[in-house]
């Protein structure tokens, strides 16, 4: 609804003075960002430099120590905005015994179904269709392949309509077909609906090729902007470098971006 | 035949029968979330914890039930509370407090003369023993598992992905706290008859039977639910027949219906379509 309601100027996503601690580890310091309506957003950066944290705050799944950070004008959690959230495939319990069809339904009403109503069921398998998962409706999830089980995922986070979906490694664990796919998804759902994605992803190259904004995020904010301006050697060497991750010795950074397509790949960054 | 009409009609085994099935399809009930949660270990942990407030009971000349009950409950808590505290496992804390309160129930029983008797019922269990107040105790633990049916849909929401549960603003902790008293009263309820060591079993067998075969989470709590009944009135017959300890027959049933499940398992799977 907000959304579309054009006195509403408030971005997706703005974060100014945001810092939050887990434990003793300092994760987000006097974090400011803003993330405009209808971005393809990815959010890069070392491991344990507050990626997956930020996701966790829009979420509602940690409490910011100072700070603001509001979604569509919302203080986060923003109960009003319709958010879908797609997981990380790794941390799903694969053993739980359920079709595809009912976790999309649960994505729905919040609830495990008992029985599926005619209405969820429409809605559901109207979701499935966007995400090119129809076929594997009645399929237990303890069978699906990984890139088709992130479809179910991003099927349950359609079925929401959201004004902003959230994604946290999507195509870790999945091959590169299924990876192909998932981002065709998105990205055509994205042109018809206008919404926001906000996706946290290790790696640079689907983000120089699918999103229009990159963050970098190593505890404070590093750069953000197109990703063909900040996706550099200087902003990898600041985002892997300065904080003396191992996997930063081991890896190259990219001689250059060439300014012009047919862009190489950047290299991924390593996996901790 | 004629034999088992004989047990039917003994006044001990119909009260034997009815808090067994009871009590069966109440922790097969919990039990489904208890195994697609992890939490087996807090089943045997709890059950443990019943003995030592058993114990106090005992030493106390009180009605063992009414002290156990607060006991248990307040193990359940010393658990959340140490882990939330020092950051340990989940396993790790109730190891401890497990320990503590069977070491407490040893210490409770050790100043009571003439208690092994009594011990080794809440031990072993006695569901031959059953008792009118154990009959309203057990139908009480039903009456709790069925009020409690309209959370199921929460609870295996959150079972099956705490994360999104929690980002959608369930209110976990009040359900988690609901789900661990419920277990606690039950477990303290049936540790009497089925008694501390086999109390998991009930937990975790019918539960752990029901997700071989079943496809959907509510098949699989149905299928518990009954299990756990079935299991318990065909172990008590068993037991009647054979003369065997009735707690041992109840649950060697349910691991022969378990061993049955595995083996339909295997077949359903090699025929099923897998994908590509």
């Amino acid at each position: 609804m907000e959304a579309n309601n054009p006195a509403s100027l408030a971005p997706a996503l703005r974060a100014s003075g945001l810092s939050l601690r887990l434990g003793t580890q300092l994760v987000l310091e006097d974090l400011a960002l803003e993330v405009p309506r209808g971005s393809f957003c990815a959010v890069l950066g070392p491991n344990g430099g507050g990626k997956s944290s930020l996701l966790k705050l829009i979420l509602g799944l940690h409490q910011q120590d100072s700070g603001s950070l509001e979604v569509f004008g919302e203080p986060a959690p923003a109960r009003h905005v319709r958010i879908g959230y797609v997981p990380q495939a790794k941390t799903l319990d694969r053993s739980f015994p359920a079709q595809a069809l009912e976790l999309v339904v649960s994505g729905l009403s919040r609830s495990w179904p008992w029985r599926i109503s005619p209405s969820q069921r429409q809605a559901a398998m109207q979701a499935l269709q966007q995400a090119g998962a129809l076929e594997l409706s009645e399929r237990q999830i303890s069978v699906l392949s990984g890139g088709e089980l992130q479809r179910v995922y991003l099927a349950r986070a359609l079925a929401r309509q959201p004004e902003l979906i959230l994604l946290d490694e999507p195509a870790a664990g999945i091959d590169a077909a299924g990876e192909h796919d998932m981002y065709h998804v998105l990205e055509s759902w994205q042109h018809a609906s206008g919404a926001t994605v906000l996706m946290v992803t290790h790696d640079w190259g689907a983000a120089f090729h699918h999103a229009s904004l990159a963050l970098v995020l190593s505890r404070r904010l590093l750069a953000s902007g197109p990703p063909q301006q900040v996706l550099s050697d200087e902003t990898l060497r600041l985002a892997f470098g300065h904080h003396g991750h191992s996997h930063s010795m081991s890896w190259h950074a990219p001689h250059s971006h060439p300014p012009h397509n047919p862009a190489p790949r950047p290299p991924e960054a390593p996996h901790a | 035949m004629p034999e088992l009409l004989d047990a039917l009609s003994l006044p001990f085994f119909q009260r034997a029968l009815l808090a067994g099935s009871m009590l069966g399809a109440a922790l097969s009930y919990f039990g489904v979330f208890i195994v697609q949660r992890g939490m087996a270990f807090m089943g045997d942990g709890l059950a443990h914890a019943a003995f030592g407030g058993v114990a106090l009971g005992l030493l106390l000349g009180w009605e063992p039930l009414y002290i156990a009950l607060p006991f248990t409950l307040l193990a359940a808590l010393g658990i959340s509370w140490l882990r939330e505290r020092s950051r340990l496992g989940n396993d790790t804390t109730i190891g401890i407090i497990f320990a503590l309160a069977v070491a407490l129930g040893i210490v409770f029983l050790s100043q009571k003369s003439g208690y092994s008797v009594d011990a080794m019922t809440y031990l072993f269990g006695s569901i031959l023993a059953v008792s009118r107040t154990d009959i309203w105790a057990s139908a009480a633990v039903l009456l709790l598992a069925l009020l409690s049916l309209p959370l199921w849909g929460r609870l295996a929401y959150a079972s099956f992905d705490r994360e999104s549960a929690q980002a959608d603003g369930l209110p976990l902790r009040l359900h988690d706290g609901l789900l661990l008293a419920l277990l606690a009263l039950s477990i303290v309820v049936a540790v009497k008859i089925i008694g501390v060591i086999l109390l998991s079993a009930f937990l975790v067998i019918p539960a752990a039977s029901a997700r071989l075969l079943a496809g959907r989470f509510s098949a699989m709590s149905l299928s518990a639910v009954l299990l756990g009944a079935a299991c318990c009135i065909a172990g008590l017959l068993l037991s009647y027949l054979l003369d065997l300890p009735s707690g041992a027959a109840i649950i060697l049933t349910q691991v022969a219906v378990f061993a049955l499940c595995l083996i339909l398992q295997g077949r359903n799977t090699s025929t099923l379509a897998r994908p590509g």
